[in-house]
């Protein structure tokens, strides 16, 4: 890669498309869940596109646009309008799509992020609100298939496009990007993050250029990123396959690009030689929009702690590593879990490495979220408190951990932990029930002269000098074997 | 007389009084609909059992004076290009043949509630695009003046039915005169109210930022009680203005004493026809003698508002025809191979000429590298016509006109030539241009065919047009003009 990158300069900019969580859509009252309500259940006349209806827009939606433009350093004009995008699709039942184009909601902002502790910053071109589209489902393969159906649950649900400049240099610059504006989009509620099922969705525009130069080179729009992972590795294999070209006397073509995961390669989709003409112009159904400064300042003044503001806070509160703090702080529920935690009273360094080490590898196997395992701070804090007691080896604290994890509930396994890491053996107990009885003479005499409660001090001190860790049972029987 | 010569209000009170039932009064426009509905060929669909179920609910309401409105048991008639609930709803186009909405139009919901009574589907231009209803997708509609003679358009079906006898009133649609004209044309008053007045919810879409629902009555009072009936805001349309609706009638016999109305010299085109420019002159001399003071003024960019309205009109409606691809609902070209030959031949074979022409210039005009020089431009020229209105009611209350340079002509005359037809709208299009309304009430017949003259008020103003339409009706008898269709009746 570094041979190539002194030779040619990636140039990479990024739209991503996250879906809105609003409760309805976003020019009609219907339910936007449709990954798991029945085919067309979640339909109307608008969404529909049928003769006669007209679209009502859904201010929930505006409002985490600019929430989220806000967040992303944006100005935000005080007047917008929605336009159509005129083409035709099976999915697309009005054969146009309510889009922002010459005035959206916002433009001109940043995002700021680091790669391996290297601070970048990435232009946002803009933000802007557009409706999603229905989802065909064909019958075999698309070529081929003899039908297909359309599903128009989706088909309406509120969708913000967010736009970068052409700032990013390389492929990890483009995966740290989209994993830190994940992060600020979960931060303040205005997307899931869901990025396999689509809700939030990417595509690259990658184009190499000599080193020096400040001319643009052809851009390849690539598509059908659904992870991180192929986020960076499409963005890696555009550049190998470009520069060959390039290198090879060839040219470019201007073209949209699928990235297929399984093959690891991206395929030709179509060629942009004649660029489509969606014939933009203004929405006449829809009035232009004032954006009130007084809305927008309402907006601003809810916004949350933003990543940024967290990880430096975790940096200078619990005394964790940059690097740390900013893989803490990569989601809302991560960082929640760990201030949760710390809360609770286990120690920041020690928590913070079980969640990033541990845990972190555990959930990335099964492609789970912190949020959705059964392990909750409770149970790191207590783990973490076993440990720190002495009780607990490194090692069956790996094991007691993986038992939690992998049970619909930790209790039984970290009970088990804490039984396992009492003193019950009566020979590691002699020696402590002789130290008790040496020291504490007077409390051995009442017990003798028949004070029960007597006992009961010389078990608490025996109990203080194991640090909490001996079988108080055993002790009681001990003692007075001893003392008799 | 019988019952379908008369008036809503007449009618209205007949009903109250019990002399007549709602059934009667329905079962006598349906037989005139039998008697002379294959010669007007008005409407599309007779919905003859909703009607008559309406009518027995209407008459329960009035038996029992329960919530008695002014159109309770009212027969009308709705153009073809508005949604009624499981009702066969085309705008007249092959290319919804057979859909039936699921819903009904905002308008069609606020009749219901008034329980009035729906006729059926009127015939219309095709997507409400044409001036002499010779675009349906189904049949052309004749002139009950003159069978030979078109009926205007777009909403010529319900001008029919209302100057035949085959309904009491009509809802119509207007793009560019599509009331108003064809209004004239048959001699009943039609009124296109400012856009944001009535509800665009369920009609189907020609252009959008110009569409308009409005009354197509014998007279101008019934003009002004179906308005009231359908005016207000609707939160399912974000176009329609939350201005309070006021009541119409109130101020309708107010009369024009004192009001200063304008004749805007640019109106009375090359090309009218001497009896009709007569017959305005007329009507304006009769207006000055109920006290009116007459002044000439200019509207100076009249003459581009046509060419501004065909940029305008078909670029909106080639966006809002692409949803009828034959994917979901109305017609489906058979035999196609793929995705883009069912497309086209779907299109080809669903819609007509004139449609394909509209779509096909409203794409060029929104097409990169054209829209500056077409669609802007033409945006440009709708302010300065907005700004005409604008400084013109500065000066005066109302402006009068023409709503037609011509009467009806024949079937035929000017199908070979769009530009001759588009001509037509020369005086109603500004209207639909500026925001403003207008209303067009009969003035008279020229060679026996109707003449109306144009009232155009300031945006919300309809209480204006409607009150100086009233004085000049009051003082005429050329509303009371039947057509030989249904004066044939009596």
């Amino acid at each position: 890669m570094s041979a190539i990158a002194t030779k040619y300069e990636v140039v990479v900019g990024l739209e991503v498309h996250a879906q809105v969580l609003t409760q309805s859509k976003m020019f009609c009252g219907c339910s936007t869940d449709y990954l798991t309500a029945p085919p067309n259940a979640n339909t109307c006349p608008v969404c529909l596109g049928l003769p006669g209806s007209l679209p009502v827009i859904n201010r929930r939606a505006v409002e985490a646009t600019i929430r989220t433009a806000l967040a992303l350093n944006c100005e935000i004009p005080e007047f917008s309008k929605f336009d159509r995008k005129n083409y035709f699709y099976p999915d697309l039942p009005k054969g146009y799509q309510i889009s922002q184009y010459d005035l959206p909601f916002s433009r001109r902002g940043h995002l700021d992020f680091d790669v391996r502790g290297a601070p970048c910053r990435c232009g946002i071109t803009r933000v802007h609100l557009e409706e999603d589209t229905g989802k065909l489902l064909h019958e075999g393969a698309i070529h081929e298939a003899q039908s297909s159906l359309v599903n128009f649950n989706r088909s309406g649900v509120p969708l913000m496009e967010i736009v970068s400049e052409p700032d990013l240099r390389s492929a990890d610059e483009a995966r740290e990007y989209v994993m830190r504006l994940r992060a600020i989009l979960q931060y303040i509620g205005v997307n899931n993050g869901d990025m396999e099922s689509g809700q939030l969705r990417c595509d690259a525009n990658v184009s190499l250029r000599p080193a020096g130069s400040s001319e643009l080179g052809t851009k390849v729009e690539v598509k059908n990123m659904n992870s991180f992972r192929a986020i960076h590795r499409a963005i890696e294999y555009e550049v190998v396959r470009q520069t060959e070209v390039l290198d090879s006397g060839g040219r470019l073509t201007q073209e949209t690009r699928g990235w297929n995961d399984a093959r690891g390669l991206t395929v030709s989709q179509r060629t942009k030689e004649f660029a489509e003409d969606y014939r933009y112009f203004p929405e006449p159904d829809l009035p232009p929009l004032d954006v009130s400064r007084h809305w927008v300042e309402e907006i601003r003044a809810g916004l949350p702690e933003l990543p940024a503001a967290r990880r430096e806070r975790f940096v200078a509160a619990y005394g964790l590593t940059p690097y740390d703090a900013s893989l803490l702080t990569s989601t809302r529920p991560m960082a929640e879990f760990f201030e949760e935690t710390v809360r609770l009273g286990g120690p920041a360094k020690a928590s913070a490495n079980w969640i990033l080490g541990d845990f972190s590898r555990l959930l990335n196997a099964d492609h789970k979220e912190i949020q959705e395992s059964s392990i909750k701070p409770t149970h790191l804090q207590q783990l973490l408190h076993l440990v720190e007691t002495g009780g607990l080896s490194g090692k069956m604290a790996k094991q007691t951990f993986d038992a939690m994890y992998h049970a619909p509930d930790p209790a039984p396994a970290l009970a088990e932990a804490k039984g396992s890491s009492q003193i019950s053996g009566d020979a590691e107990l002699a020696g402590l029930v002789d130290q008790v009885i040496a020291e504490n003479a007077k409390s051995v005499a009442d017990f003798k002269a028949g004070k029960e409660q007597a006992l009961k001090f010389l078990i608490g001190q025996a109990m203080k000098l194991s640090r909490g860790r001996a079988n108080p049972q055993r002790l009681d029987a001990l003692l007075r074997e001893k003392i008799v | 007389m019988k019952l379908f010569h008369r008036t809503i209000r007449d009618l209205h009170q007949m009903l109250r009084d019990r002399e007549i039932s709602s059934v009667e009064l329905t079962q006598s426009v349906l037989d005139q609909i039998q008697a002379v509905g294959d010669r007007t060929k008005a409407y599309l669909l007779v919905t003859k059992e909703l009607a008559l179920r309406q009518a027995h609910a209407a008459d329960e309401r009035l038996r029992s004076k329960r919530d008695v409105r002014p159109l309770t048991g009212i027969p009308i008639a709705l153009k073809d290009v508005l949604c009624v609930k499981e009702v066969a709803s085309t705008a007249g186009s092959k290319i919804l043949k057979g859909f039936t909405p699921p819903y009904s139009a905002t308008v069609v919901e606020r009749l219901e509630a008034e329980g009035a009574v729906f006729l059926g589907k009127t015939n219309c231009d095709e997507f409400a695009m044409g001036s002499s209803n010779e675009n349906s997708g189904y049949w052309p509609v004749h002139n009950p003046w003159g069978l030979d003679r078109v009926p205007g358009g777009s909403s010529g079906g319900s001008a029919a039915a209302v100057a035949s006898g085959e309904a009491i009133a009509a809802l119509g649609s207007d793009t560019g005169g599509s009331i108003r004209q064809p209004a004239a044309l048959t001699g009943i008053v039609g009124l296109k109210p400012t856009y944001g007045r009535v509800s665009r919810y369920g009609l189907i879409a020609f252009a959008s930022s110009l569409d308009q629902i409005g009354p197509m009555t014998r007279d101008v009072v019934d003009s002004a009680l179906l308005l009231q009936a359908i005016a207000g805001h609707d939160p399912r349309d974000s176009t329609s203005s939350p201005k309070p609706v006021p009541d119409y009638l109130a101020t309708l016999g107010d009369g024009v004493k004192g009001m200063r109305l304008g004749v805007p010299k640019e109106y009375f085109v090359a090309g009218m026809e001497p009896a009709v420019e007569q017959s305005i002159r007329d009507a304006i001399r009769l207006l000055e003698q109920q006290g009116a003071s007459i002044e000439e003024v200019s509207l100076p960019h009249s003459d581009v508002a046509l060419p501004a309205y065909y940029i305008i009109a078909p670029a909106e409606a080639s966006s809002n025809l692409a949803r009828y691809d034959g994917v979901r609902y109305g017609y489906q070209a058979e035999g196609a191979r793929n995705l883009i030959e069912e497309y086209m031949l779907t299109r080809q074979q669903g819609f007509g000429a004139e449609v394909k022409r509209r779509i096909m210039l409203g794409t060029y005009a929104l097409s990169s590298g054209y829209y500056d020089a077409y669609y802007l431009q033409a945006q440009k020229v709708r302010t300065l016509i907005i700004d005409d209105f604008k400084r013109a009611f500065t000066k005066v209350d109302a402006l009068l006109g023409a709503t037609s340079p011509t009467v009806a002509f024949p079937l035929g005359a000017k199908t070979q030539d769009p530009v001759a037809m588009y001509l037509n709208d020369i005086i109603t299009i500004p209207a639909n241009l500026g925001n403003v309304c207008a209303i067009s009430v009969p003035c008279g017949l020229a060679d026996g065919l109707p003449v109306g003259l144009q009232v155009i008020a300031p945006g919300f103003r309809e209480d204006l047009a409607l009150r100086i339409a009233f004085a000049f009706e009051a003082a005429t008898e050329f509303h009371k003009a039947q057509s030989p269709l249904m004066g044939a009746a009596a």
